[in-house]
């Protein structure tokens, strides 16, 4: 990566430590409010930083505070898109700050923390009191209906089916979905695609031994699919990926089906 | 919970999705009808002839357009009433979205915004069209419609081409990604064709409209000075 910086300015170089800089100085407008202090103010404030290669969202926020902003927070473990932690609103749209290069937009980003979630202070919220919620409400568990036993061998699964399973499994509960979601922002009890992803996994799950007209307890209302506009807010920010229209259309016809089936 | 209570929202969720989905096919086959001004006065009297029952019953009876008209009030009312559960219902709601759409600047969010903002024009402005229509069944025709359009009705028949054309197919489109499975790998490059398609039919719908209504409006021009003309037919209808 060295190589990328040959031919900068010197004054730029040494701005940055031991790699060159890209010549490129960023300008980071971020959301600062820290609800617990009563003398706080939501604003924006502006930090400047020199670009360098490679440079991800999650490295230019850990450089300000290191340099300029220690009470600066924002949540990060993994710093690989795996932990979910680092999910905010970049220009506007719901993004994870580890997955996102600089190289890939203008020099002025705009950093807020996600919305619907609580927010803890500056770019931090707290999705996790939201997710289990959610989880909560939507019971995304496998109910135990048998006493287990843990010295027999686990009955086997179809690789296909176990690949269907981990495809949805992937999710990382990052909040972006929701973030993204129209309907999440009007509707607080709003399940969003993160609790109607999970919904979808545990029914191909061959271990969850719930009924579609179960599931439809569950989602069977306007805080569940039939909540959902199809706006595609989720399916454009998640960052792994994930299949999510098809997995709400899908789970849309199901549980029409077992909603028309209840009353015959 | 009863069991029909419980089956509610599913329920109002397809006959949301039906109703719509019938309303858009009427309008778009509404749209093509009308048009047939563009092809000759005559082709447009033998479609309005036709739907008064000439060629199934030998005779006009102009009240079985007042019965579809009836019945398209009533589907739009349904419609109305199930899209009414989606619409922002307090300031609240509606602060959070407009806030959120700007901020997203994203394609099917703002969509949704423009299917709300003409599914809220059409609660009044379709009336207006389909009451005329109830009650004076027999004023469609090629010089009726004309000075209809000419002398009064040419500014709504504007704004409902628009708002029609815009909301039936971004509903169309949206009721895609609602229902079907889109397949492929990845489905996305199929919902971006939708999406082009979706444009290419609103496009399409509104040249019609409007190359419909300026025919319209300059035969009614035509016929300004002899207020109650009759188009002469080639063919004799209730003699």
């Amino acid at each position: 990566m060295s190589e990328d910086g040959a031919g900068v300015p010197s004054a730029v170089a040494a701005g940055s430590q031991d790699q060159g800089g890209t010549g490129r100085t960023l300008y980071l407008e971020i959301f600062r409010y820290n609800p617990a202090d009563p003398d706080s103010e939501p604003q924006f404030r502006t930090y400047p930083l020199e670009e360098t290669p490679g440079m991800t969202l999650f490295i230019a926020l850990n450089l300000i505070r290191e340099e300029q902003e220690p009470g600066l927070q924002f949540d990060f473990v993994c710093r690989a898109g795996i932990c979910g932690s680092c999910g905010m609103l970049i220009n506007g749209r719901p993004g994870l700050a580890c997955r996102t290069l600089t190289a890939s937009m203008e020099p002025r980003i705009r950093l807020a923390p996600l919305p619907v979630f609580e927010l803890i202070g500056d770019l931090s919220v707290n999705t996790g009191k939201w997710m289990r919620g959610m989880s909560e409400r939507l019971q995304t568990w496998v109910p135990a209906t048998v006493d287990a036993d843990i010295d027999s061998i686990e009955a086997p699964m179809e690789p296909e089916l176990a690949e269907q399973i981990y495809e949805l499994e992937r999710c990382i509960e990052c909040g972006c979905c929701i973030a993204g979601c129209g309907t999440a922002i009007m509707h607080e009890r709003f399940a969003g695609a993160v609790g109607l992803n999970k919904v979808a996994r545990f029914r191909l799950d061959p271990r969850d031994t719930r009924s579609d007209g179960n599931y439809y307890e569950l989602i069977g209302d306007d805080d569940g699919i039939f909540g959902c506009m199809s706006l595609m807010g989720c399916q454009d920010v998640c960052p792994k990926s994930l299949p999510l229209q098809t997995q709400l259309a899908y789970l849309r016809r199901k549980m029409l089906r077992a909603g028309l089936i209840a009353t015959g | 919970m009863t069991l029909s209570a419980r089956a509610l929202p599913a329920r109002l969720d397809a006959l949301q999705s039906v109703s719509g989905l019938l309303l858009a096919l009427f309008m778009w086959a509404h749209m093509l009808l009308v048009s047939s001004i563009l092809i000759s006065e005559e082709a447009m009297y033998r479609v309005a002839r036709m739907f008064e029952g000439y060629y199934l019953f030998g005779r006009a009876h102009p009240w079985l357009v007042s019965v579809v008209v009836a019945l398209v009030l009533l589907l739009m009312m349904l419609h109305a009433a199930l899209a009414l559960r989606k619409f922002p219902h307090s300031a609240g709601q509606y602060g959070a979205f407009r806030v959120h759409q700007r901020r997203m600047r994203h394609g099917d969010t703002t969509l949704w915004w423009w299917q709300v903002a003409t599914g809220f024009l059409l609660f009044f402005l379709a009336p207006m069209h389909l009451f005329g229509m109830f009650s004076q069944p027999d004023q469609i025709g090629p010089y009726a419609s004309a000075a209809r359009v000419y002398h009064t009705h040419w500014p709504l028949y504007l704004v409902l081409l628009f708002a029609v054309e815009l909301h039936g197919a971004i509903g169309l489109y949206r009721l895609a990604l609602k229902w079907v499975v889109l397949p492929g790998r990845p489905p996305q490059q199929l919902r971006h064709r939708l999406n082009l398609l979706k444009w290419g039919l609103s496009v399409f719908f509104i040249t019609l409209g409007l190359c419909t209504l300026l025919a319209y409006f300059r035969l009614g021009e035509q016929i300004s000075d002899r207020p109650g003309l009759r188009y002469p037919p080639a063919i004799e209808v209730n003699p």
